[in-house]
């Protein structure tokens, strides 16, 4: 479970505030949409629950703990977070499955297991065969889903989801996003999404509102 | 992820390794020769010599006078086996810029282990005009046996031509001394007396010898020599500044790439990041990349200082005093010389790389 207690954050020495009190909790295995316009504090939010920064008030616990110190967070986000953003970050020089096998770099796990379980998952998205592609090859769907299997591949439990279809033309927002939702759901893990979609956010467990740093409905 | 790091950065990578391969290759080539004309050196001195007696406080030996008298009378010396007088000399030629010129006694058994081209060692007589050329003065001076060359204010008789090992005699004049002594204005003296020991003596006793007869002298054994001659140490220095520079500017250049390489990927070092790489690994990998640029700077430096000596050892006007000496020392100190550069020229690119803040640095533009 995630959950977010009276969370403050503000950039630019405290002169633009961005979360104002945001308190919220996430049960495991739940789809949260978190929907507004731009600038209302989706990201930051995000960027928060996954420890890349930090608040300036409140916590944020993931399974009842605090994940402070910097070997907390490394930690948090080899085995426990998987985070797509809206434009994929694919390493542009290297071939899909090198961009997909660097967080298992990263843990330092083994490289054959690591193997057969991005092919699986890529079969799931559909870039089995555009493997071998460097990213510049592959379009903009295929990127995205490249991005998909890349933050699934050390299996996380939580997902967190920055406007993941926001870069897509229409035909590749719904299969992306579906595939997105299907492997959330199979793999029995949370999603966080933020996205300014409200059709895609209806198809969520649950949607929450925010705007101007606060949550509103 | 360091090689693949490189790999997609082919020509960035390739700069940062000229700049070390630069670096190491002058390095490499100015200690060679420094090193190899100084070992040279060290070999016209020892000739079957243990010990080298000269003038104390000289700074060339070209400057030093011992009277060839004492040689005679250290030769008497029950732990003295032989000692030959040696005066070095050095005049210049028309088309050349020097020749060194060696007085020596016939007797001196330097040119009895040459490879006699023309004329014989029996030639070569210490009451006589007549030179020996090493072959690639011969060459240069473009004399024969039989025929006579101008050195200085007086023409010599070539007696003999001979090839010898050591590139400084293969490039020198041998003239029996007296005449050596006439020629340059050095009556009854030599730069340095080569003294080989008698069985089961020890250099102490020369030492002793010398400096109770005459304090005006010194007496060392040839590593002590090596190891306190002004000359051979202001030789080593200047190749080991020289070489420092050039690493200082392979450093740079290393710093210039390992900048370059982490400020053009800012938002990939963000989402390693994201991916779960700390702070350390991404540290690490900024290392990495920056030594196996060094490392591959070694190895394209250490072939182009082999090539680019191998071509100067080659060219005529050089004379034969081209005998590098690059060993394992010398590499290992080039390798390490590199590694350092490549540690400090990667600290502000890692210590950048490592306060990178992934959620900022994905914003950035």
């Amino acid at each position: 479970m995630i959950v977010i207690d009276d969370v403050w954050k503000s950039f630019d020495d405290g002169k633009i505030a961005v979360l104002k009190g945001v308190s919220l909790e996430v049960k495991t295995g739940e789809l949260l949409a978190l929907c507004g316009t731009s600038g209302c504090g989706k990201s930051t939010l995000l960027s928060l629950i996954a420890g890349l920064e930090d608040c300036d008030r409140g916590e944020v616990r993931i399974d009842g703990r605090v994940w402070q110190s910097e070997r907390e967070k490394v930690a948090l986000l080899r085995r426990e977070i998987g985070f797509v953003f809206q434009l994929h970050h694919l390493m542009p020089d290297l071939t899909l499955e090198e961009n997909c096998l660097v967080p298992v770099i990263a843990v330092g796990g083994s490289m054959a297991a690591a193997k057969l379980r991005m092919r699986e998952l890529a079969e799931m998205t559909g870039v089995a065969h555009r493997l071998d592609r460097s990213v510049r090859e592959l379009s903009g769907g295929e990127r995205q889903r490249g991005a998909l299997v890349r933050a699934l591949m050390n299996d996380p439990r939580i997902l967190l989801a920055d406007e993941p279809t926001g870069a897509l033309d229409e035909e590749n927002r719904e299969i992306v996003f579906q595939l997105l939702l299907d492997l959330v759901r199979k793999g029995g893990k949370t999603l966080v999404m933020a996205t300014h979609d409200k059709e895609m956010a209806q198809r969520c467990d649950r949607v929450l509102q925010m705007r101007d740093g606060r949550i509103v409905s | 992820m360091i090689l693949t790091n490189l790999r997609r950065h082919r020509v960035r990578t390739a700069i940062g390794a000229a700049g070390i391969a630069l670096g190491v290759a002058t390095m490499l080539s100015v200690v060679g020769l420094l090193g190899g004309a100084v070992k040279m050196f060290e070999r016209i001195l020892r000739s079957d010599a243990e010990m080298v007696v000269f003038e104390k406080n000289v700074s060339d030996l070209f400057f030093s006078n011992v009277k060839v008298e004492i040689a005679d009378e250290l030769a008497q010396q029950p732990f003295v086996k032989s000692v030959q007088p040696v005066l070095f000399a050095i005049v210049a030629t028309p088309d050349r810029p020097v020749v060194t010129c060696f007085g020596i006694r016939a007797e001196d058994g330097r040119l009895q282990k040459g490879e006699w081209l023309q004329g014989t060692v029996e030639n070569f007589q210490s009451d006589r005009d007549g030179i020996v050329l090493g072959e690639r003065a011969a060459d240069f001076l473009e004399v024969k046996l039989g025929e006579s060359v101008e050195l200085g204010q007086h023409r010599y008789p070539v007696v003999g031509i001979v090839r010898l090992e050591n590139g400084f005699e293969n490039g020198g004049v041998f003239m029996p001394l007296k005449a050596c002594q006439d020629a340059f204005h050095k009556e009854g003296v030599a730069s340095i007396l080569a003294v080989a020991l008698a069985p089961n003596h020890e250099p102490g006793e020369v030492k002793r010898w010398v400096a109770d007869r005459y304090p005006k002298l010194t007496a060392l054994e040839n590593d002590e020599f090596s190891k306190t001659y002004s000359q051979f140490k202001i030789l080593k220095t200047t190749a080991w500044v020289v070489g420092g520079c050039a690493f200082l500017l392979g450093g740079l250049s290393v710093t210039n790439t390992m900048i370059l390489s982490v400020f053009s990927r800012i938002k990939e070092l963000a989402v390693t990041r994201v991916c779960g790489f700390s702070r350390s690994q991404v540290v690490g990998m900024i290392f990495g990349e920056s030594l196996i640029v060094s490392l591959i700077g070694v190895l394209l430096g250490w072939g182009l200082s082999t090539g680019g000596l191998w071509l100067l050892r080659e060219v005529p006007a050089l004379q034969g005093y081209i005998e590098p000496r690059v060993g394992w020392q010398e590499v290992l100190g080039a390798t390490v010389l590199a590694a350092l550069t490549a540690l400090f020229g990667a600290i502000y690119p890692a210590w950048y790389a490592a306060r990178l803040k992934p959620a900022s640095a994905l914003r950035f533009e």
